[in-house]
C-alpha cells in the first residue's frame, strides 16, 4: 500500500503544486491520478520515488516513509515508465530491458536471458531485442517502456501519462494489454493521466484531482459516474456518465424476447437482417452476447432500423432480442 | 616552386635528423599532447557544467575568449615568462584545444532529450551512472565533433614549435622561409595538410567506431 500522509508541494517561486492530500492507494490495483494539467498528479506520482520531494508531509511504501530511503536503491525496487517510453537511445531493446537488473547486479548475460523473456510478455518478437529505440513505433517503444519497469519484478509501478503519445489504435491495443498483464500480475501500480476515459477504463481506484493540487473525489470509476462529489468532479467525467456507466454491467441478466419472423436468419441460424418491406432487408447493426456490456446493448438497440438490439449464442446464432423499450424498463427496474 | 623537396628520397629517410618523417613523429607528438592535456582539462569541466548547468557562462565565455587568442602571441608571452622549451609550446596548444572541446561536452550534455535523462533517474541510476551511462554515450556525436575541430586546429597550428626552436613540420616553414626555399615551404604545407586530413580519417573511424548505431539508424 502507498500512503500519502498529508503531503504538500509548495515551489519555491509560490505555486503549490501539491495541497494537502492524504491518499491510499491499495496493493495489488491499479490507481488512475487524473486531472486537468497543472493540477498537482504528476507531482504527486514523482513525489512515491522521490524524484520529487514534499514539502511537508510524508509518503509512505508499506508504512515506510520514502525519505528514509537510499533514492537510488527506491527507485530500482519501484518500476517507472514515462510518456515516450523514455528509453536510451544508445542501447538496443535487450539492454534497455536489462538496465535495472544490472543496476541490481545481476550480470548482462543473466539479465539479458531475462529481458528476451520479458519482451514476449509485452507482446513483442524477440528480433525486437537487437533493434534500437529509434527502430520502433511508437506503441512499440512504450512495450519496451513497460518491460524495462518490469525487469526486476518490482510491487510497485509509476506510470506517468504511459499511453498518451500513440495513436487510439495503438492505444486501444495497449489498454487491452495493461489489463490482461495487470490481472496476471497485479502490481500495485500509481499512473497519471489526463485522459479521464483512460481513467475509468484501467483504474481499480480513481483520483481526481483539481486546480492547485486538490483531490476532488477518490472512488472507483462506477462510484465516480453514478455519484459525482460536485459539479467539477460531475463535468470532468462528463455529460455522456449515465450511458457510461453501463459499461461496467454485462447483458447476463437482461431479459430477452423469442426472435421473431421479421429478423431474417441465414441456414446456421445467424441474423442477417430486419425485413422492413417485401424486398428490404435491412442490416442488423451488430450483435450482443451475455457477455457483453448493457452499454453496447443501449447503442445497438439506438442503431438498429427497428430499435431492437438482437442477442447471439456463443456460435453467432440469434437466440433473443431486446427492444429499447425493454432496456429502458430493465434499467428503470434495477436503479428501484 | 616545385616539388623537388617533397620527392627527394633523401628527405624520407628516417635516420637523418631534420628529415620529414622525424618533423612529423615530433609533430604528432605535440599534437598528441596538446589534445590529451587538454582533454583532461576540458571534458571534465564541460561535463560538470552541463550535467548540472551550473556555471555555464564559463563554457560560452571560455569558448569565445579561446578562439579570439591568437597563439603565436601566446606562445612568445610563455617563451618571455617560462624560456624556451616544450612547455611554453605545450601551453600555447592546449590553450586552442581546450575550447572546443569544453563547449561541445556542454552543448552536447545540454542538447540530450531531457526526458531520458529523467528516465535513468528514475529507473535508479546514479547521478555518476546517469552521466557515464546515458549522458555521456548520447552526447557522443557533438562530443567527438568538437574533438575533431580541436584535433584540425592543433594539426595546423603546432607549426608554431618550429617559431621558437623546436621540431615539428613548421621546421620545414620557417627554414624554407629563412633561406628562400620555396619548395621546402610547399613540402611543409602539403604534408601538414595531408596529416590533417589522415587524422581527421582516423578520427571519424574511431567515432563511428565507439558511437552506438542507436544513435545513428533512423526509422
Amino acid at each position: 500500500m502507498i500512503t500519502f500522509d498529508d503531503v504538500v508541494k509548495v515551489y519555491p517561486g509560490g505555486g503549490t503544486a501539491v495541497d494537502h492530500v492524504s491518499l491510499e492507494l491499495p496493493t495489488g490495483k491499479t490507481t488512475v491520478f487524473v486531472g486537468p494539467s497543472g493540477c498537482g498528479k504528476t507531482t504527486s506520482l514523482r513525489m512515491i520515488n522521490r524524484m520529487i520531494s514534499p514539502t511537508s508531509g510524508r509518503v509512505l511504501i508499506d508504512g515506510q516513509d520514502v525519505a528514509g530511503q537510499d533514492e537510488a536503491l527506491l527507485r530500482r525496487g519501484i518500476g517507472y515508465v514515462i510518456q515516450h517510453a523514455g528509453l536510451f537511445p544508445h542501447r538496443t531493446v535487450l539492454d534497455n530491458v536489462a538496465t535495472v537488473p544490472v543496476l541490481l547486479g545481476k550480470t548482462r548475460r543473466e539479465a539479458r536471458a531475462a529481458a528476451l523473456e520479458l519482451l514476449e510478455r509485452v507482446g513483442l518478437a524477440p528480433e525486437f531485442a537487437k533493434r534500437y529505440p529509434a527502430q520502433l513505433s511508437g506503441g512499440q517503444q512504450q512495450r519496451v517502456g513497460v518491460a524495462r519497469a518490469l525487469a526486476a519484478d518490482p510491487p510497485v509501478m509509476l506510470m506517468d501519462e504511459p499511453f498518451s503519445a500513440v495513436d487510439p489504435v495503438v492505444r486501444e491495443q495497449l489498454h487491452r494489454e495493461f489489463l490482461r498483464l495487470q490481472q496476471d500480475l497485479g502490481k500495485t501500480i500509481a499512473m497519471v493521466t489526463h485522459d479521464i476515459d483512460e481513467a475509468i477504463k484501467l483504474g481499480d481506484v480513481v483520483v481526481i484531482f483539481r486546480q492547485g493540487g486538490v483531490v476532488a473525489q477518490v472512488g472507483t470509476p462506477q462510484e465516480l459516474l453514478a455519484d459525482p462529489a460536485d459539479e467539477f468532479v460531475a463535468e470532468f467525467v462528463g455529460r455522456d456518465r449515465g450511458l457510461r456507466s453501463l459499461s461496467f454491467d454485462t447483458a447476463a441478466e437482461l431479459p430477452v424476447l423469442p426472435v421473431p419472423a421479421e429478423l431474417v436468419l441465414d441456414e446456421a441460424g445467424r441474423p442477417v437482417g430486419w425485413r422492413t418491406g417485401a424486398d428490404d432487408v435491412r442490416p442488423t447493426g451488430g450483435t450482443f452476447t451475455s457477455a457483453d456490456t448493457l452499454r453496447l446493448v443501449a447503442d445497438l438497440a439506438i442503431l438498429s432500423p427497428v430499435g431492437i438490439a438482437v442477442r447471439v449464442d456463443g456460435d453467432g446464432k440469434a437466440d433473443g432480442i431486446t427492444p429499447h423499450h425493454d432496456l429502458a424498463d430493465y434499467l428503470a427496474a434495477r436503479r428501484g | 616552386m616545385n616539388l623537388d623537396y617533397l620527392f627527394d628520397a633523401a628527405h624520407w629517410e628516417f635516420g637523418t635528423s631534420g628529415s620529414i618523417p622525424q618533423l612529423l613523429l615530433s609533430h604528432l607528438w605535440y599534437v598528441v599532447l596538446a589534445l590529451a592535456i587538454g582533454t583532461v582539462i576540458a571534458l571534465p569541466i564541460g561535463l560538470y557544467i552541463g550535467h548540472t548547468g551550473r556555471g555555464s557562462f564559463i563554457a560560452i565565455n571560455a569558448g569565445n575568449a579561446g578562439r579570439s587568442l591568437p597563439t603565436l602571441g601566446l606562445l612568445m608571452l610563455m617563451v618571455t615568462l617560462l624560456g624556451l622549451g616544450l612547455l611554453p609550446v605545450l601551453i600555447a596548444l592546449t590553450v586552442l584545444v581546450i575550447p572546443p572541446i569544453l563547449t561541445s561536452a556542454y552543448a552536447g550534455l545540454r542538447s540530450l532529450d531531457q526526458r531520458v535523462v529523467d528516465a535513468a533517474r528514475g529507473v535508479g541510476m546514479r547521478p555518476w551512472q546517469v552521466l557515464t551511462r546515458v549522458e555521456l554515450p548520447m552526447a557522443l556525436p557533438v562530443l567527438m565533433s568538437g574533438f575533431r575541430s580541436a584535433a584540425l586546429q592543433v594539426v595546423a597550428t603546432a607549426t608554431v614549435a618550429a617559431a621558437v626552436g623546436l621540431g615539428g613540420l613548421g621546421r620545414l616553414l620557417i627554414d624554407g622561409l629563412a633561406v628562400n626555399d620555396y619548395s621546402r615551404v610547399l613540402a611543409g604545407a602539403i604534408v601538414v595538410a595531408v596529416l590533417a586530413v589522415l587524422l581527421d580519417l582516423v578520427l571519424a573511424f574511431a567515432q563511428r567506431w565507439i558511437v552506438s548505431p542507436g544513435l545513428r539508424v533512423s526509422r
